[in-house]
């Protein structure tokens, strides 16, 4: 029987990243692991691909895991975990092991949509039994705010920098939850952790899965976003009302929206408190505002008119 | 912190045996703002809790209990998530060595 994910209830469980950890303060990526181990109901061995996360809960001789961790390089989290799990199916068919144990991968959006892609798109492909979270704060932040496939149009990282030659980042972002879920794998899905409950019901669902899954986890960066230190809940919560982060999950092939927004805000609401999107709002750079509006909206509106024709296949 | 361990002393491959051993870090240190408990308008909705990015407000059994100052890096987001008690915070961030 799995806890009831009601918050009183789950004060009573273990919770598996310890605090001293050298994450900066208000840093999203801890947030939601302690929301994922908090979710868990089995034991777990996880792989982590370099990234902030990887570098500062691991600085030795200290671990703020308690669960078996494996570092990987930036571009193996996903084969590592494959070949552990594909040596627990082993030793489960030989009878060395019978408990029942599963497996994650963590990744930082630079290690998942540009340099992890290949491996795990393999893992993806070979059906090993494995959960891989993306914690995707948009850019390469560990290494000093690099701009990645994963950081929004317009927005200033050093490596696209905003001034008098460009307006920030010339490129819209890579949608990589639709990449995974067109592997045709039995889960795939975007959470944020101001949705605790959300991210959590994810968590379980790929994690019970016999096959892959992947979560895309939105995950605040306030050195690299450019906004004070606690508003990673407030900027998370901000990006889903405003459709740039839509919760959404793929379950063997049946899309669902989780969350529509009642009124849906103008994305310059989750612009407008971060200092890399600032130079938007002066004069000159209309029309890249107006593009990153019309991207949001077709982006949702594709994922509306997607359940829509689901729905209606299924009731015809 | 203690001495550091010679290369002969290390484990190979430079395992951490013990886990979970970085809750002897202190992080406290960091804090330029410090998060105060205000018990009577705590409403106990946990909030604080499942949001803290460094499992730094202890909990059991349904209830939040003190802060964990010895790794609090004094982010904020546990007071701006706080609802409070007919719009009175629960948690408020006074600066440190005042």
């Amino acid at each position: 029987m799995s806890t009831p994910l009601r918050l009183k209830e789950l004060t009573n469980k273990e919770e598996l990243l310890t605090g001293g950890h050298r994450l900066c303060a208000g840093c999203g990526a801890p947030i939601a692991v302690r929301q994922i181990f908090l979710a868990l109901d089995v034991p777990v061995v996880a792989s982590n691909a370099t990234g902030c996360l990887e570098v500062s809960t691991t600085i030795y001789p200290y671990t703020a895991w308690k669960i078996p961790w494996i570092h990987s390089a930036f571009e193996n989290a996903a084969a590592t975990i494959s070949g552990v799990e594909a040596m627990y199916k082993s030793l489960k068919r030989k009878g060395k092991i019978d408990r029942k144990i599963k497996f994650i991968a963590f990744g930082g959006d630079g290690g998942t949509y540009d340099i992890g892609l290949q491996s795990l798109s393999g893992a993806m492909e070979r059906r090993h039994d494995i959960v891989y979270i993306c914690y995707d704060n948009g850019a390469y932040m560990n290494t000093g705010i690099q701009r990645s496939s994963a950081t929004p149009l317009g927005a200033n990282t050093t490596t696209s920098p905003a001034g008098t030659v460009i307006p920030g980042k010339l490129q819209p972002r890579k949608n990589l939850t639709k990449i995974m879920a067109a592997h045709n794998i039995p889960y795939s899905a975007q959470a944020s952790p101001h949705n605790w409950r959300d991210l959590m019901t994810k968590v379980r669902k790929a994690v019970e899965i016999d096959g892959p899954a992947f979560i895309n986890i939105f995950a605040h960066c306030n050195r690299g976003w450019r906004t004070p230190t606690n508003t990673a809940i407030q900027d998370s919560r901000l990006a889903v009302e405003t459709c740039f982060w839509p919760l959404y999950e793929y379950d063997n092939g049946r899309l669902t929206v989780n969350y529509k927004p009642k009124e849906k805000k103008p994305v310059t609401e989750f612009l407008k408190t971060q200092g890399r999107f600032k130079h938007l709002f002066r004069p000159g750079n209309e029309d890249l505002l107006r593009e990153i509006q019309e991207n949001v909206d077709r982006e949702w509106n594709a994922l509306l008119r997607e359940e829509a024709l689901q729905s209606s296949a299924e009731s015809s | 912190m203690t001495r550091l361990k010679g290369w002969r002393e290390l484990e190979i491959g430079a395992v951490i045996p013990e886990a979970g051993n970085a809750v002897q870090y202190n992080t406290g240190s960091w804090r330029a703002f410090r998060p105060e408990w205000i018990v009577e308008n705590c409403i106990q909705c946990l909030r604080c809790w499942i949001y803290c990015p460094d499992t730094a407000i202890k909990a059991k059994d349904g209830k939040r209990g003190e802060f964990d100052l010895d790794h609090c890096k004094g982010c904020g987001i546990c007071a701006t998530e706080c609802p409070g008690k007919k719009g009175n915070k629960a948690i408020l961030m006074v600066e440190e060595g005042k």
